[in-house]
């Protein structure tokens, strides 16, 4: 188990920065490494983690990073698409004027000024010193505000009693919850659960990495290509940016 | 008054006295060699320990794998008779020996997992070598916004 | 200023049939409404009408009704104490006491709609001051206070001269609730329907109307089964201050919508709402704005209509039009769907784009429903322990002037 983990660090560690393959294509290569944190230390603002997601790249077709997410997570569902719990979420865009479109997963933001936790009666919402924007389901109430004010339709509340969670991702009734950017899997050195799909299933659209790291490959391509966010006007500052739209 | 006084003995008899008649819970032996502290200690300072190892993990992030819940399960878990940790459903379950005998509820279950993750066989890590997009040749017309230098 | 006419103050008369059939009926719609809550909680909230696209739903509608309606009925009182009327004196605990109750029963359903209420205690102990959430719980939890030493200061004999004091910090506190209430929305900047200043302005017209057709309900309904005289000065005075109140709210709405039709973003979603949005534009035209604006102003201005019956009917017309009102700003809004992509045409598995449908469940409404029994059980236990209201209302009792024109003209009639 621990060899197998150390192998997958460094491999991952190993897999480096956005190549160029042909003009107007950035690869959006291998799960970048994450900043090696010892287990026992806590996170700190010297990192902002945050995901890129490349437009032209992403499949219309390929839902990889959903079916991923639902695994990493143990979204089950119970076949009631308006109540089912959905962290990561494929949007198709289309421009009715031009017939442009796009297919793009939207997902938690993760904000650096995030609306959900502004609101947040108790504190359960809460940003991370490293940039992620969670739920304390211990302090969640369970009232939906939060759902209220998230500009990104982010947040899913937990309908009906669950069981058999999965240990990575505890989650019960009466509780909100979001894509957590796979913290856990942040925390151990390994890259969110979607953007590994993403590479090893789908077409590679997906780069995660340190934003604050001028060596990681996401900090190199959002300094030298266009990108945009979310609901920009709102200034809510994501950690999700998009290139191709 | 002499009947209230009469219920309220009754009560206290029963309330006392069925888990009493029960017994101390025969408590399952962990697997590891040793607990993190004495069992004394931990009988009485689990749920602070815990506590305290919840608002760091959710808060900071701190994951450090000996004193977590999971950690708890991974030793204490109870196998029933196909080899299979119970859940805590089954009144077998570590936590529920004690709590169910000490009538103390908890609701860690309702959201946490109570059985030790499934060991994953498979776990083969992600593809060494990233992949080229098929598109990747010939998408270098107008559709896509010109752009400098890829980053090195 | 005139010599008040000594009044008697006295309890309800609690063993009469009328009280005792209404204060069972209460309590057992307050218990269907605790059942509802209860069976919502164990299955979990998939068994009601809200979703992940109207996280809010029936229960909230109720609340907010109730909520708002709470610091409006505290009006009588504020325009006795702060304004100095004295024909309203008479009723102002009352008011006080309806306002307690109508913020109790709006909690009470907003609590138990909660997906953990049994962590009550979590939200009273852990504050984000930065949520407008956390400050309207300290100010919920501060208005039950000051009303109460405001009660306090207008039932005791000694210092009910020195009430005004109470009753001004009171007043002001409550325009402040009313404000952080519609500021819940008001400060939704994504969603389109909702992030706007004039909700904080709004509500309080709104709060205003609510409350004062409630009382009036409550008046003479505790007048009726008490048997107590209600003469028309006081409820005169009441009808003007509705047709006011109603008036105010109506014009508000519209200045609503209309600032937002002037901004080309939010075109859509006020069009959704006023005409082609369905349920919601036939809520918002035929029952906030027909039956209940249009209506009950007509049947309190027209002098003819004039009476305690098409008064009461006014009143359940404004509470009608009010939780229209209510569902169309909440439901309505939600129906909406969030804009992520302006200038796109989206679509997804997660309803991104389209129209939210919802449809309310029973439980819901019968959490609602108990959450206005529980108020109004409130103050039927209030009155009927404590000295609420003048065993008479009637003109001559509660109006100096009406005493003495009485006088006069039985003096004048003497001679002849």
């Amino acid at each position: 188990m621990s060899d197998c983990m150390s192998s997958r660090r460094d491999l991952l560690k190993a897999a480096g920065a956005a190549t160029l393959l042909a003009p107007g294509v950035f690869l959006l290569a291998a799960p970048t490494p994450s900043k090696a944190r010892p287990e026992d230390t806590a996170t700190d603002s010297s990192v902002r983690w945050g995901l890129l997601v490349d437009t032209n790249r992403c499949d219309q077709e390929c839902t990889a990073c959903v079916t991923a997410c639902k695994e990493e997570m143990g979204l089950t569902g119970h076949g009631r698409p308006a109540t089912d719990a959905q962290y990561i979420r494929k949007v198709e865009i289309a421009e009715p004027k031009t017939g442009f479109t796009r297919s793009l997963p939207v997902m938690c933001q993760h904000c650096s000024s995030p609306p959900c936790v502004d609101v947040c009666p108790t504190g359960a919402s809460f940003k991370r010193a490293d940039g992620i924007v969670l739920v304390d389901r211990h302090v969640c109430i369970g009232c939906r505000y939060c759902m209220m004010a998230c500009p990104y339709k982010a947040r899913s509340f937990v309908h009906e009693t669950t069981t058999d969670q999965l240990p990575n991702n505890p989650r019960g009734k009466g509780c909100v919850e979001a894509c957590t950017l796979c913290a856990h899997r942040v925390d151990a050195g390994i890259v969110p659960a979607c953007v590994e799909a993403c590479h090893s299933k789908g077409r590679g659209a997906m780069l995660f990495g340190d934003l604050l790291n001028p060596e990681h490959a996401i900090t190199q391509v959002v300094a030298q290509h266009p990108t945009s966010q979310i609901r920009a006007d709102l200034k809510t500052d994501p950690g999700v940016r998009y290139h191709g739209i | 008054m002499r009947i209230l006084a009469a219920l309220l003995i009754a009560l206290s008899l029963g309330g006392l006295a069925l888990p009493v008649l029960a017994g101390p819970p025969d408590v399952p032996k962990g697997a590891g060699e040793k607990c993190l502290a004495d069992a004394a200690t931990m009988r009485r300072n689990h749920m602070s320990m815990l506590m305290h190892r919840r608002d760091a993990t959710m808060h900071q992030g701190v994951r450090a794998s000996t004193n977590g819940l999971k950690a708890c399960l991974d030793c204490h878990a109870v196998n029933d008779g196909a080899g299979q940790p119970v859940g805590i459903d089954s009144d077998k379950h570590f936590c529920r020996v004690c709590h169910d005998y000490a009538a103390v509820k908890v609701d860690c279950f309702e959201c946490h997992a109570s059985k030790p993750a499934a060991k994953k066989a498979a776990e083969a890590p992600a593809e060494a070598e990233p992949m080229a997009p098929p598109e990747a040749a010939q998408e270098s017309g107008a559709a896509t916004p010109p752009k400098p230098e890829g980053p090195k | 200023m005139a010599h008040m006419p000594d009044l008697v103050f006295k309890e309800l008369n609690a063993k009469g049939t009328a009280f005792r059939v209404l204060f069972v009926a209460l309590a057992g719609l307050f218990l269907i409404g605790l059942g509802a809550a209860f069976y919502m909680e164990h299955s979990g909230h998939w068994v009601t009408g809200m979703t992940n696209q109207v996280v809010w739903g029936m229960p909230h509608v109720f609340a907010v009704f109730l909520i708002v309606a709470a610091s409006g009925a505290l009006n009588v009182a504020s325009i006795s104490s702060v304004f100095g009327k004295s024909v309203y004196k008479p009723a102002a605990p009352l008011s006080a006491l309806l306002a307690l109750a109508l913020l109790a029963g709006g909690l009470a359903v907003l609590v138990l709609d909660l997906g953990r209420p049994d962590r009550l205690i979590v939200a009273m102990t852990h504050f984000n001051f930065k949520s407008i959430f956390a400050a309207n719980i300290i100010l919920y939890t501060g208005f039950f206070a000051i009303v109460l030493v405001y009660l306090w200061f207008m039932m005791d004999r000694k210092l009910k001269y020195k009430s005004s004091g109470p009753g001004t910090f009171a007043f002001i506190w409550r325009l402040v609730l009313t404000t952080g209430t519609g500021s819940i929305f008001g400060f939704l900047v994504a969603r389109e329907a909702y992030s706007s200043a004039v909700m904080a302005p709004l509500f309080i017209a709104m709060s205003l109307a609510f409350g004062t057709a409630i009382f009036i309900l409550v008046l003479l309904a505790v007048c009726v089964i008490d048997k107590r005289p209600l003469g028309d000065v006081l409820t005169e005075r009441l009808r003007v201050l509705l047709a006011v109140f109603v008036a105010t709210t109506a014009y508000l709405a519209l200045v609503q919508h209309v600032t937002a039709a002037y901004w080309a973003g939010r075109v859509d979603v006020v069009s959704f709402i006023l005409l082609n949005g369905g349920v919601y534009t036939f809520l918002f035209w035929g029952v906030q704005m027909g039956l209940g604006t249009i209506f009950p102003l007509a049947l309190t201005l027209v002098p003819r209509l004039r009476s305690h019956a098409t008064l009461a009917f006014a009143s359940v017309l404004v509470v009608l039009g009010g939780l229209a009102q209510v569902y169309v700003i909440i439901i309505g809004g939600q129906a909406w769907p969030l804009t992520l992509f302006p200038g796109y045409e989206v679509e997804s598995s997660f309803f991104d784009g389209v129209v939210q449908s919802y449809s309310p469940s029973f439980p819901e409404i019968l959490l609602g429903i108990g959450g206005f029994a529980l108020a109004l059980l409130i103050v039927a236990f209030g009155m009927a322990i404590l000295r609420f209201l003048p065993t008479s209302l009637a003109d001559a009792d509660i109006d100096p002037h009406a005493k003495k024109r009485l006088l006069e003209t039985e003096e004048a009639g003497e001679p002849a």
